[in-house]
């Protein structure tokens, strides 16, 4: 029988990680703006030693917003949203609530010494995927931990049909643990080489040009299923739920996300055309990115539709802004991404700073504007009080925004410039400039990408603020908002 | 279908795994017996160069260099050949890299010297100047990690049939007959390096991090 009566969702899980997500983000994006001034002024990297070179710092950056700050905003959300769109308490089972806090403590824990043994070098080299092998293994217990949890807790539900989001959310565990397994397949060189040298050291099950294609196949898609779908999960709540408008269209989320299932993994060799893999691979990824705008702009659209007739909430909700922003921007960057994978195009794409700049008008325009946008309508509803302030939302937004324009409008600018200039010759056809010249030009460039940096990170502390001001000192609600998320 | 599917949880996450695994099936199961073939006649790197590669990776040069060269003039001209899928076959992991912001290395080893690179690692702006590199002067000081790199070979040699010769046994007494002869190769290599630290470490029977670095450096034609 199904009840009317409201559920007391236990949000003491979602509370945990999302102050995680605020750790990581903040500790991400510093040490993201830190590489950043370092090639614009490359004296910044002799702060730590041998620790601080932007070589070692940069898998830090990376693999802290990817595991640390997404991670967590995605354990966060879902521990928020899957408890409501299923109708049922984590609170209504024992053995999931202690699941999920063994999974933060070891998330927690496990997080940190894995950026511990990144800053000492330990490292399997392989992009995104640089934990070595007993990181590895506690990133796989951590991840079906938290199958586990939402297995059970999609067993025990009330409503029988699954949301939308939890289509994302189910696809974002299956997905990722498919390619995490298969691409840090490794052997501990310790245990065979009978005991000799380091027990942290392994080689790459794959070799050469397959490592490589494997490498692709999960890089490609770890973006896939780390920032797209559980991020379009998120939206496809909270959205809704924030404007108090239906999703537009079933269909077209039927179509998006199985669409999206089907082609993404198909696009990953496209990081590799031009390479030493097989060029009917490099074809068909060259051709799947293409078709992937059609699933991706897909559920954009659908994102946008269901705003039809309430636009006027872009004007005086910036919870609104920040989600329509987001989905713009996955737009933005799901049409620059097939263009990038066209073989003329990643001819001079591939290398080149335009590579970090498409990958930052996604991620920073997208996915961590619809993780601090999710983060702001939790808030309210799990700490019982209204949003500290409105005014400074607002400001956050305007700050931000300006600084992914910047960013990616700059590395734009500096990837085709050095990529035109190494392919340049003279009218004798000899190379027209040494690779330092290729290097020097795009000072002003990294100079403005660091500012843009500064100021994002500068947005990234003041929602900090703000979220922490709204816990301690946010005006107390007596009852949950239904839509709008209440500011002052 | 699919609403019913909405219902059933578990024949839901089936499907999903099923239409995501076609992709990975089709696009790299096919070629992988023969995208694994090394270039004919190909030696595996030896003791010092593989602990020269584990530097490479612990410092993360791959962060700024890529170690492929493409079948453009443009590149062909700068670096030299453009790189073959079976020159890669013993790389594990494969060190591709996907940004340039310093020079291709995949035959860096065919025009510059050991002590280049002494004095690019110590400071590349003098060398080059504008570069944007920073000092690797740690390498000079931190002993490179020998016997990983002897366990590294005798792992792929066990596992995965890597031809390196019958020498390469398991044990710590395998490794200790083996040491002089990466001693000797390290020596070579210092014998072209001015630092002093440099030297005082290679007497004393240890090898800095960069003689290895060095030494991979070098064997990357």
């Amino acid at each position: 029988m199904q009840s009317n009566a409201a559920l007391e969702y236990d949000y003491s899980l979602a509370k945990k990680f999302t102050f995680l997500t605020i750790l990581f983000g903040f500790l991400g994006m510093l040490v993201g703006t830190l590489i950043a001034a370092q090639m614009a002024f490359p004296e910044l990297n002799y702060l730590l030693g041998e620790y601080g070179t932007f070589s070692r710092l940069r898998p830090i950056h990376t693999n802290t917003v990817v595991f640390g700050f997404t991670v967590s905003g995605i354990f966060a959300t879902w521990f928020y949203l899957g408890q409501r769109v299923l109708k049922v308490s984590m609170a209504e089972s024992k053995f999931l609530m202690v699941l999920g806090n063994i999974q933060f403590w070891l998330y927690f824990i496990g997080a940190l010494l894995a950026t511990i043994s990144l800053l000492f070098g330990v490292s399997s080299s392989k992009e995104y995927a640089q934990y070595e092998w007993p990181f590895d293994i506690v990133v796989v217990i951590i991840w079906v931990l938290w199958g586990v949890n939402m297995m059970g807790l999609i067993g025990i539900r009330r409503e029988k049909a699954l949301y939308i989001s939890v289509w994302y959310y189910l696809a974002c565990f299956l997905g990722i643990a498919m390619l995490y397994l298969f691409n840090n397949m490794a052997i501990p060189t310790y245990f065979v080489s009978g005991g000799l040298g380091s027990p942290l050291h392994s080689v790459s099950m794959y070799a050469g040009t397959n490592d490589a294609l494997v490498q692709w196949w999960y890089g490609h898609n770890a973006v896939a299923f780390g920032f797209t779908v559980p991020i379009v999960g998120m939206i496809y709540y909270f959205l809704p739920k924030e404007s108090g408008q239906a999703i537009y269209s079933y269909k077209l989320s039927l179509l998006s996300f199985w669409g999206l299932m089907f082609v993404y993994l198909w696009a990953g060799s496209h990081h590799l055309l031009w390479s030493t893999v097989p060029d009917w691979m490099q074809t068909m990824g060259s051709a799947f990115s293409v078709v992937l705008i059609l699933p991706s702009w897909g559920s954009a659209i659908n994102m946008l539709l269901t705003m039809k007739g309430e636009w006027n909430q872009l004007t005086d909700n910036p919870l609104i802004k920040f989600m329509v922003l987001a989905s713009t921007f996955y737009m933005l960057s799901t049409i620059e991404g097939p263009i990038q994978a066209i073989r003329s195009v990643n001819a001079i794409a591939h290398f080149t700073d335009w590579i970090p700049g498409h990958v930052h008008d996604g991620v920073l325009g997208w996915v961590v504007f619809m993780i601090m946008a999710s983060i702001f309508h939790m808030a309210p509803r799990m700490f019982k009080r209204e949003i500290y302030s409105k005014k400074l939302m607002e400001s956050q937004f305007w700050l931000q925004t300006t600084a992914v324009v910047l960013y990616f409008t700059s590395m734009w600018i500096a990837g085709i410039t050095q990529g035109m200039m190494w392919r340049a010759v003279d009218e004798y056809g000899n190379l027209m400039y040494s690779f330092i010249d290729t290097v020097t030009v795009l000072h002003p460039y990294y100079a403005i990408r660091a500012l843009s940096g500064v100021m994002y990170l500068i947005g990234f502390i003041m929602f900090a603020y703000n979220i922490y001001k709204t816990m301690t000192s946010g005006k107390e609600l007596t009852e949950e908002p239904q839509f709008r998320t209440p500011m002052a | 279908m699919f609403h019913w599917l909405e219902k059933n949880p578990f024949y839901f996450a089936a499907a999903i795994s099923i239409v995501i695994s076609f992709a990975g099936l089709i696009e790299i199961v096919p070629n992988f017996a023969q995208s694994g073939k090394p270039l004919v006649g190909m030696k595996p790197r030896t003791v010092l160069e593989l602990a020269g590669k584990n530097v490479y990776m612990k410092d993360n040069c791959m962060a700024c260099h890529s170690q492929m060269i493409r079948p453009f003039k443009s590149e062909t001209d700068r670096y030299g050949d453009y790189s073959l899928s079976g020159e890669y076959a013993f790389d594990r992991p494969f060190l591709w890299g996907s940004k340039r912001t310093g020079p291709d290395l995949h035959r860096i080893g065919n025009y510059r010297t050991t002590d280049w690179h002494e004095a690019h690692m110590l400071n590349p702006p003098k060398i080059v100047p504008g570069s944007i590199m920073p000092a690797y002067d740690h390498q000079f000081e931190n002993e490179a990690d020998l016997e990983t790199a002897y366990a590294e070979a005798v792992t792929v040699k066990n596992v995965f049939h890597t031809p390196y010769g019958p020498a390469f046994h398991r044990g710590q007494e395998a490794w200790d007959a083996h040491k002089s002869k990466v001693l000797e190769d390290a020596k070579k290599i210092a014998a072209d390096m001015k630092d002093e630290r440099v030297k005082a470490m290679i007497a004393e029977g240890k090898v800095p991090e960069v003689v290895a670095l060095i030494a991979y450096m070098n064997s990357l034609k």
